[in-house]
């Protein structure tokens, strides 16, 4: 079995309030090192067998056009992890 | 009797307010499911608020892909009147009916309050009732309601005169320009964040200048469909 990782980010331009809560918070837990966080999402999936050429187009097809919503997120990485 | 569809997605909340609404602005509402391929013949459709399919992915994401949208995104594109409310605005974003997306309030806090909005545009299927710039006070109540867009995209909507609600005296929730509701370009389809719905009969609606919870402003979006639904007749 191998794993197809899509990672999707909000675009750079987009205000993410999330990734700015937790970026406010770290300093309470004494994480004073870090200037902003962005928050995004990893999807994992899996296929049985080998990942195919076909599966990966299909995978980076699925990413464009149902993980992510291009108005306001980029799909940053789709990547084989056996 | 204009008959209005209301579909129910798993996770919808404010279906049979919507339902209520039609039936008080003198339409029938007819009940749709997410899961059926039939639009039953109704003349118009609202996609009600909610949390369909538990807002997972993206609000309104999954719901996009259900069968019964196949439908609404045809005869949305033949003219028929559709309405998205809240999370029904979010549907019709994520199926490209209308432009743009809505992330989390700028504030990261789930709102819920009576809003004020001005009536930008009153030349659409779910408008018309109104007057241009009137101000109408309906309830707003949700977490993903920030309106963006790109600039260009938001440049051609103020052109085109397709923000049909602007938001009054406080942005809420961080929408570009204030914009609380948009519609396409021929009229028909028109899609907000806060609940019309909520606001359609006296003792149930926001505080009114007359009376407590007297608002009834959102009754105009239901006769507007009818008075559309009346004149393409």
């Amino acid at each position: 079995m191998a794993t197809i990782v899509v990672h999707v980010m909000p675009k750079p331009e987009i205000l993410d309030p999330q990734g700015k809560a937790v970026g406010n918070a770290l300093p309470r837990l004494g994480f004073e090192g870090f200037a902003s966080v962005r928050q995004g999402k990893r999807f994992e999936l899996t296929v049985d067998g080998d990942v195919t050429e076909e599966l990966l187009a299909q995978a980076r097809e699925a990413a464009e056009t149902m993980l992510s919503n291009p108005v306001i997120e980029d799909v940053v990485a789709v990547e084989v992890v056996n | 009797m204009a008959r209005i569809g209301v579909v129910t997605f798993p996770g919808t909340l404010d279906d049979r307010d919507a339902a209520r609404a039609v039936r008080l602005a003198g339409g029938e509402p007819v009940n749709l499911f997410h899961a059926d391929h039939d639009l039953q013949g109704v003349d118009a459709v609202v996609l009600p608020g909610g949390f369909s399919y538990g807002d997972y992915l993206r609000a309104g994401a999954i719901s996009r892909f259900s069968p019964i949208m196949e439908q609404v995104v045809d005869a949305a594109n033949g003219g028929m009147p559709v309405l998205g409310i809240c999370n029904g605005f979010q549907v019709l974003t994520e199926v490209h009916l209308l432009p743009g997306s809505m992330i989390k309030n700028n504030h990261l806090h789930f709102i819920c309050r009576d809003q004020v909005l001005r009536v930008e545009n009153n030349d659409t299927a779910w408008t018309n009732a109104y007057e241009l710039g009137e101000e109408i006070t309906i309830p707003l109540k949700n977490q993903d309601g920030q309106y963006v867009a790109d600039e260009r995209t938001l440049d051609e909507l103020e052109a085109e005169g397709r923000v049909a609600f602007r938001y009054v005296d406080v942005n809420p929730n961080g929408s570009r320009r204030n914009i609380a509701g948009i519609t396409n370009e021929r009229g028909n389809v028109v899609g907000l964040m806060p609940h019309p719905e909520h606001a359609v009969e006296a003792g149930f609606g926001p505080d009114s200048r007359e009376a407590g919870r007297g608002g009834t402003d959102g009754l105009g979006f239901f006769a507007s469909a009818l008075n559309a639904l009346l004149a393409s007749a």
